[in-house]
């Protein structure tokens, strides 16, 4: 059942991101401004969102851990982690391609590309971490401690760069303009696009899960085998 | 709590103050990578003064990271850690009893480090000794309260030396930075935007609850 689940998932991503990539592609003109690089606008946003969600899934999926104490939330919560890591990687790497069309550099230390890089840091040292402990119990538990405080963390980062100044574009969407800065089917796209990729991600993290699961159940068995 | 706060706190200065393991350790660091520097930059130029502050912050998060490394590494012989727990210590008094120990440690090696930092980099601070020193604690407490958090979380590891830093220097970014501007504000002589003294105080508050809250998690499970 959780199998076929996944396939009907996998499915519908990926016809949902082909029907993105012929509306983006196809259909939407090219922008005043900047030209078609725009267009990759329409994974960037999206990339760092479904990033972020996942991380900020990974602090509450922690804290569950730490409250119920329950297997299931930790595997969750690595899952959402990994998972989340290459969407933030997506967001950090077509970034630079526009910034090197646009601005003619790939990278500029301004507080918002190096928040992110930062948060990017932080989840690998979490998975590094998840890594490096051999007992599941003390790792379960001193991961979520370590996811907790990467989200504070994270949070703090973002905000305190808020007090400098930005050279990365002013945010667009009428959510936290008004309205009146983004042409509406170009903003719609976006959303559609966010979906399709939280798709991906969720079909990424079911079969992250089920893998962490599997693990689980061997490492288990190997430890009661060892045990006779 | 405060009582046996402080006796955590006493024990580990005494023993630090017997062995001398990190304290000698970080001084000869920081005088080495002061030296170090010196060749990667000018540090008599003019503009020298606008980066030794932030030069002086890296060295001071090197012997921080070696400082609290040592905090939970340090029970680790005969078992201690698990003698502690047993104790009727509460876990946040234990874990602030470390933070405050190696808080003191490393303000005594910052205090000592700036010296040949004076010296050799020509900083003088204009005289702004409490200004200075307010950074210098206030940093030191959001360095050592993140750095003893994660030494607990790394104490078993293998490549404890190793992970440690990788794990707690981006987390500190924002206390660092703080740091840098108003410790480059008092070398150069210019003004520094009092927003940075808001922003370490924010970080130590949010920083130590989280620790507080977290403690029992940590060490008695």
């Amino acid at each position: 059942m959780r199998e076929k689940l996944i396939y009907a998932l996998g499915i519908v991503a990926a016809l949902y991101l082909v029907r993105n990539l012929y509306v983006m592609l196809l259909q939407l003109p090219d922008e005043l401004a900047q030209g078609p690089i725009y267009r990759i606008f329409y994974f960037h946003l999206p990339g760092y969102f479904t990033g972020a969600t996942c991380f900020f899934l990974g602090g509450v999926f922690s804290i569950l851990y730490l409250v119920t104490r329950k297997w299931k939330w930790d595997s969750l919560a690595v899952s959402v982690t990994e998972v989340g890591l290459p969407f933030a990687a997506m967001n950090l790497i077509t970034g630079m391609i526009w910034g090197r069309i646009i601005w003619g550099i790939w990278w500029t230390w301004d507080p918002r590309l190096t928040a992110a890089l930062i948060s990017a840091l932080i989840y690998a040292g979490y998975l590094m971490l998840r890594k490096a402990i051999p007992d599941p119990t003390e790792r379960a538990k001193n991961s979520a401690v370590m996811a907790i405080f990467a989200f504070t963390s994270v949070i703090f980062t973002y905000k305190s760069n808020e007090w400098f100044r930005t050279q990365h574009p002013a945010p667009v969407l009428s959510l936290r303009t008004g309205g009146g800065t983004i042409e509406p089917a170009m903003e719609w796209m976006l959303f559609h696009n966010w979906m399709a990729l939280l798709m991906l991600a969720a079909l990424f993290i079911a079969i992250r899960w089920n893998q962490e699961e599997r693990r689980r159940e061997i490492e288990s068995l190997r430890r009661e085998a060892l045990a006779y | 709590m405060i009582a046996q706060l402080w006796r955590i706190a006493r024990k580990d200065l005494h023993s630090e103050l017997r062995t001398k393991e990190a304290l000698n350790a970080a001084l000869s660091l920081t005088v080495v990578l002061l030296l170090l520097f010196s060749f990667a930059f000018d540090p008599v130029a003019d503009e020298g003064k606008q980066w030794s502050g932030g030069l002086l912050w890296l060295v001071y998060s090197f012997a921080g990271a070696l400082i609290v490394n040592r905090g939970f590494a340090r029970e680790l012989t005969n078992d201690c850690l698990e003698a502690l727990r047993a104790s009727p210590v509460s876990a946040s008094a234990l874990f602030m009893g470390k933070t405050l120990a190696a808080f003191l440690i490393l303000l005594g090696v910052e205090l000592i480090a700036l010296i040949p930092f004076s010296v050799f980099y020509d900083a003088g601070f204009g005289g702004h000794w409490a200004t200075l020193a307010a950074v210098l604690a206030l940093t030191t407490w959001g360095v050592t309260v993140v750095g003893t958090m994660f030494s607990a979380l790394t104490v078993n590891l293998h490549l404890r030396e190793l992970m440690l830093p990788v794990l707690v220097y981006p987390m500190l970014i924002p206390a660092l930075v703080a740091a840098i501007e108003i410790t480059r504000g008092l070398i150069s002589g210019t003004a520094f935007d009092p927003v940075w003294f808001r922003l370490l105080i924010s970080f130590d508050i949010i920083f130590t609850a989280l620790a507080l809250m977290l403690a029992e998690v940590v060490l008695v499970e």
